[in-house]
C-alpha cells in the first residue's frame, strides 16, 4: 500500500502548479548544469574536443532543448523573485495570483523574441535564409 | 471493547525538535535560497543573454570565443560566483527533494551522500578549469 509522504502536499490551484513546477524546472536545471560544468571542462583538455562537444549543441534538436533550458530557468527565476515577494514583502501573500499572472505575462514576453533569436539559425538553415 | 464508537483523547507527539539540540541549519539554508536565488537571476540570466541570444547565441561558440573571455578577470569572477552559487543552490535544493520523497532512511542517505559526491566533485573542477585556464593549449 502506497504511503502518502507527510509534508510535500497542498492540494490544488495555481499555488501547487506553480511549485510543482518549480521543483521541476529546478531538478531538470541542476541535471543541466552538472552536464555543463563536464563539458567546458573539455577547454582543459584540447581546443579540437571542446569545440566537437560544443558542435552538438548547434544542432536543430539540441536548439530546440536549448530554449526548453531557457525557458526553465526564466521560468525558475521568475517565480523564485515571486516566492521572495510572498516571504518578505507584507502585501505578497495577498498579491500571490497577480503575481502568478504578471510572472507568466514577463515570462512571454522575454521568450518571444529570445527564441526567435536562438532559433534563428537553425530556422535559416532548414528554411534557407530570408534574404 | 468496543473501537468502533468510542473516541480516545487524541494525543500529539512533542515535537522532536525540542528533545534534540536545536540547530538553524534549516533557517540559514531557507534564508540561503532566497540571496543566492537573488544573485543568481542576475548571474544566470546575463549569461544566458549573452550566451544564447544575443550576436547570433551559441553559434559562435567555440575555443577562441571561451578564451577571449577569460582573458578577462570580471568574466573569470562571474563564473566563479555563478559555478558556486548555482551548484549550492541546486545541490540544496536536491537535498529538501530527496528529504520529501525518499522514505526510507537508508534511501535518504545514500540519494545524499551521492548528491554531495557528485556537486563537490563538479565545483571543484569547475574552479579548477576557471583558474588553470590555458588559451595557448594545444
Amino acid at each position: 500500500m502506497a504511503s502518502i509522504p507527510a509534508g510535500t502536499i497542498y492540494r490544488g490551484g495555481q499555488g501547487m502548479w506553480t511549485w510543482v513546477l518549480h521543483r521541476i524546472t529546478g531538478v531538470s536545471v541542476f541535471f543541466f548544469l552538472l552536464v555543463h560544468v563536464l563539458d567546458t571542462a573539455l577547454v582543459r583538455v584540447s581546443p579540437a574536443d571542446y569545440d566537437t562537444v560544443i558542435a552538438s549543441y548547434k544542432t536543430p534538436i539540441v536548439n530546440l532543448l536549448e530554449v526548453g533550458l531557457v525557458g526553465a530557468v526564466l521560468y525558475h527565476a521568475l517565480n523564485g523573485l515571486r516566492v521572495i515577494l510572498i516571504d518578505f514583502w507584507a502585501k505578497g501573500p495577498r498579491y500571490q495570483r497577480q503575481m502568478t499572472w504578471a510572472i507568466g505575462i514577463v515570462w512571454a514576453v522575454l521568450m518571444i523574441p529570445g527564441t526567435f533569436f536562438m532559433l534563428k539559425h537553425t530556422i535559416e538553415a532548414i528554411f534557407g535564409s530570408a534574404s | 471493547m468496543s473501537t468502533t464508537s468510542q473516541q480516545g483523547p487524541v494525543s500529539v507527539p512533542a515535537p522532536r525538535s525540542r528533545t534534540k539540540q536545536r540547530s538553524n541549519f534549516e533557517l540559514y539554508s531557507w534564508l540561503f535560497m532566497r540571496i543566492s536565488g537573488i544573485v543568481l537571476v542576475f548571474l544566470v540570466l546575463g549569461h544566458l543573454l549573452i550566451m544564447n541570444i544575443l550576436d547570433g547565441g551559441v553559434q559562435r561558440i567555440n575555443f577562441a570565443f571561451v578564451a577571449g573571455r577569460w582573458s578577462s578577470p570580471f568574466w573569470q569572477i562571474w563564473d566563479l560566483m555563478m559555478l558556486w552559487l548555482a551548484m549550492l543552490h541546486g545541490t540544496n535544493g536536491m537535498r529538501t527533494i530527496i528529504n520529501d520523497y525518499a522514505e526510507r532512511d537508508q534511501t535518504r542517505f545514500w540519494l545524499k551522500m551521492v548528491l554531495y559526491v557528485a556537486s563537490g566533485f563538479i565545483v571543484l573542477l569547475g574552479t579548477l578549469v576557471i583558474f588553470t585556464f590555458d588559451p595557448n593549449i594545444g
